[in-house]
């Protein structure tokens, strides 16, 4: 079994008029089986309503299944004495980086986690100090939060959260709120994580860039998986994407139009690079 | 910027103030005002001068931002000082027309204004000299023994902390708010009472939705983190006092003991 | 009929040493009519220009012309202004209070003092031209979803039947088919009724395909007014300031160095598309 893993999940919510009479049952996540390996990066796609936030909450047991089982490092997220365990294991940073700072200086804010789960100060400290350089924001230690830039404040969460040792990190759109300097500020940080610390992530957004460095790619739609695969496959599935309300990076479609005009060009490419040689080859014949 | 205020007025150097436990600064900053309505004499007020002004030099913070927080209350201070002056019944110095300055009327005047402003300085001291933050953890700790009583000191000290946080976060979003609204023709300034009121809908209404807006995705991102009250916290800053702090009590115990034995020989 | 920057500054923080200038000699001319893309990274001040536009920011230096008059002369209608100037914000959605869609959108026009039929037949005019259907105009703007939202906080503004529509940052947080539906929207009510439109935003690539003129913001100052294709063609001094350009002229001018005769001036995929056709065309011709 994998750091993470969901069987047949499914959560309903019941949504109610004014008068707070049922008008019906929403299924914001239908029967969604995932299986994340440890030291993976995952990406998981879909517009907004897709159900992918949902799914992300029952990672940290925010939120509880209606149908199916969560599995975290093997514990079941149903299981109550297990829930402290499954919040450290499965760090969350979310998508709004002024409404999850809660101290008023970079390096409380990051202490707070390990202050909850009754870390003695001088360990504190010292996990402070490495989660603050592992994300570059060592050297703002001592800012008041309000001072810093959306990316900066993001760095700061993801900080907070590895302070806590969680085997893995679920991060619900981190990035869009972002400029694109924010934006990549995140991304280089979130991949230093999993390529050094050899943190588990799974990043959750619909900006088709970020995601082409992940080892598998799930695509929600209407709340269930509508497609998986790693980044080349599912990007070679430009009209598939178009349909569930996404896109593909410019160099992608750009090389989909020629694919069209009848260019022999590989399937899926994801970079600038790939498509300048590809076409090279076939100028040159 | 709206985000660059600092609450409290923390004033940001080195000083021996600075540096103190939080929780010293607040019992002093008691023992002071206490002080001030224990002595009764000059001779009393003296001593509260010179303590204060020890410590206005040791906190290095310049004077001028002392009596800034004088600004705000300049009204009460000139009522104070008119409603002793003249209202105060004793032997009469000057009279003009109805009214008339006694000498015991002069005197309290004159006493008032000075513990007003003193309270109003000794305060400030404490303020500008300690973030909020610390005040709000050595409060925590300070009152830490009503918890007995069921007092849920800790929560109340997260809130105050969490509202410090958010202040600037609102201030700054009521101000752009105010702004989408006077762009779609707002008008937040004319008329009378009633009309201003109903003026603020559009700016309250958002305003409110952002918050709790806030509020639900703060206590998320809290339980993410594992908080779960109080209970089983550790601290990363935990207040502990140092040998400094011990000296400063010392100094403290002579003061108080000195104004005491004031009052009762002077 | 236009609005004219005559040398403006924006200072704040007053006389202290943490006096901020946000925007630096600025002189710009905003003919009718142009759809203009305002282009800066987070802090170049370009928040700061348009609310300049419609006097909520009174510069500290220079003077701001709309339609000839100075719009901070003593007795100039600001009100007014701001109907014919209509500015939406950021995130707009989060100034939406009415318990109605239809009575926020009513509160701008109502508020310039228009009867009750004329508030309400632009309200409806407003959200049509936004692409609302009817069935959500009676709905709490609270239960709709953020896109819709959005477009009911677009319609806010139209309302008041502006020349000039200032959107900041009009696509932020929404998904990419979300963004498009809100951009091709806008292009068609340009198209439709001629008004002015400026784009405020951070990304080169999402105005490209729309605006005939780009207005690069940095540190305050105006770094680029051009044509998007002039702009593009600067794109490693963007990338110093920390923008880039669309991906395609990345592609372009990669292919040019490695040997491909293309122009690299293109803006848009389909552009991109058509000239590397051409250029293979050409190579399989001269190649044989």
């Amino acid at each position: 079994m994998g750091i993470i893993k969901t069987d047949k999940l499914v959560f309903e919510y019941i949504r109610r008029d004014e008068e707070g009479n049922v008008e019906g049952i929403t299924r914001a996540v239908d029967e969604v089986d995932l299986d994340v390996q440890q030291g993976d990066f995952v990406a998981i796609l879909g517009h907004n309503g897709s159900g992918k936030s949902t799914l992300a909450k029952h990672i940290n047991a925010i939120l509880y299944p209606t149908e199916g089982t969560v599995w975290v490092d093997g514990k079941d997220t149903q299981d109550e004495k297990e829930l402290w365990n499954i919040r450290q294991n499965a760090g969350m940073v979310f998508q709004n980086p002024d409404n999850q700072i809660i101290g008023q200086v970079v390096e409380e804010d990051v202490g707070f986690g390990p202050e909850n789960m009754g870390v003695p100060t001088a360990e504190i400290w010292e996990r402070v100090e490495e989660s603050l350089k592992a994300v570059g924001m060592y050297e703002y230690r001592k800012y008041s939060p309000n001072k810093l830039s959306g990316g900066q404040k993001q760095r700061v969460s993801i900080a907070g959260v590895i302070a806590m040792h969680p085997k893995c990190i679920i991060l619900d759109e981190p990035t869009a709120m972002l400029d694109p300097n924010g934006r990549k500020e995140v991304i280089r940080a979130v991949r230093a994580l999993n390529d050094v610390e050899g943190i588990t992530v799974v990043l959750i957004t619909h900006y088709m860039e970020e995601i082409i460095h992940a080892d598998k790619v799930f695509v929600m739609d209407q709340g269930r998986i509508a497609m998986q695969g790693t980044p080349r496959e599912i990007f070679s599935q430009v009209e598939r994407l178009k349909k569930l309300r996404l896109d593909v990076p410019q160099v992608t479609l750009l090389a989909y139009e020629l694919q069209q005009q009848g260019i022999d060009l590989p399937d899926g490419i994801l970079t600038v690079e790939e498509l300048t040689q590809a076409l090279m080859r076939v100028y040159r014949g | 910027m709206l985000r660059d205020i600092t609450l409290g007025q923390y004033y940001q150097t080195d000083s021996v103030i600075h540096k103190l436990d939080p929780r010293v600064k607040l019992v002093a900053t008691l023992c002071f005002i206490v002080s001030l309505f224990v002595v009764k004499s000059w001779v009393g007020y003296a001593a509260a001068a010179v303590f204060l002004v020890v410590m206005i030099r040791l906190s290095h913070v310049p004077f001028r931002y002392m009596v800034k927080g004088m600004k705000a209350i300049v009204f009460i201070l000139l009522f104070t000082v008119v409603f002793n002056l003249f209202l105060t019944p004793g032997e009469t110095l000057v009279s003009v027309w109805k009214l008339r300055i006694t000498k015991e009327g002069l005197r309290l005047a004159v006493m008032m204004a000075v513990r007003l402003s003193f309270l109003i300085v000794g305060s400030s001291v404490m303020t500008l000299t300690t973030t909020p933050n610390s005040l709000t953890d050595g409060m925590e700790k300070l009152l830490k023994p009503l918890k007995i009583f069921k007092v849920p000191v800790h929560e109340v000290a997260m809130m105050m902390s969490i509202a410090l946080r958010f202040i600037p976060i609102l201030l700054e979003e009521t101000d752009k708010i105010m702004k989408a609204q006077i762009a779609r023709g707002a008008d937040f300034e004319s008329g009378n009472l009633i009309k201003k009121a109903k003026a603020m809908v559009p700016l309250l209404v958002p305003l409110f939705i952002s918050a709790f807006r806030r509020a639900n995705d703060l206590a998320m991102a809290m339980e993410a983190r594992c908080y779960r009250g109080g209970e089983h916290r550790t601290k990363m800053k935990p207040l502990r006092y140092a040998a400094r702090d011990r000296v400063a009590y010392g100094v403290l115990a002579a003061y108080f003991a000195l104004c005491i034995m004031i009052r009762i020989w002077l | 009929m236009s609005i004219i920057l005559d040398h403006v500054d924006y200072v704040y923080g007053g006389d202290t040493a943490l006096a901020v200038r946000a925007l630096n000699d600025v002189s710009l001319v905003i003919p009718d009519g142009q759809f203009i893309g305002l282009i800066g990274h987070t802090g170049s001040g370009k928040s700061t220009l348009v609310q300049h536009l419609n006097g909520l920011l009174k510069p500290t230096g220079g003077h701001i012309y709309f339609n000839g008059e100075d719009i901070h002369d003593s007795d100039y209608d600001k009100k007014k202004l701001r109907s014919k100037v209509g500015l939406v914000f950021q995130y707009p959605e989060h100034q939406l209070f009415e318990v109605d869609v239809f009575s926020d959108v009513c509160f701008g026009p109502k508020n310039l003092g228009l009867s009750k039929k004329e508030t309400e037949l632009r309200a409806y005019a407003a959200l049509k031209q936004v692409g609302l259907e009817d069935e959500y105009f009676y709905q709490s703007p609270f239960d709709l979803s953020g896109g819709q939202k959005r477009r009911v906080a677009i319609a806010g503004v139209l309302a008041m039947k502006p020349d000039v529509l200032i959107l900041d940052e009009p696509t932020a947080g929404l998904d990419p088919k979300g963004r498009d539906e809100i951009l091709d929207q806008i292009a068609k009510l340009k198209a439709e009724t001629g008004i002015t439109v400026i784009l405020v935003s951070h990304s080169m690539e999402d105005v490209a395909k729309y605006v005939e003129r780009i207005i690069v913001m940095d540190h305050g100052s105006v770094l680029y007014d051009d044509t998007p294709k002039a702009v593009f063609s600067h794109y490693r001094k963007l990338e110093e300031v920390g923008l880039a350009a669309p991906q395609v002229t990345y592609i372009m001018q990669a292919l040019r160095q490695s040997g491909m005769p293309v122009e690299t001036d293109v803006t848009t995929i389909g552009e991109a598309r058509d000239e590397i056709l051409k250029a293979l065309q050409r190579g399989s011709k001269s190649g044989n």
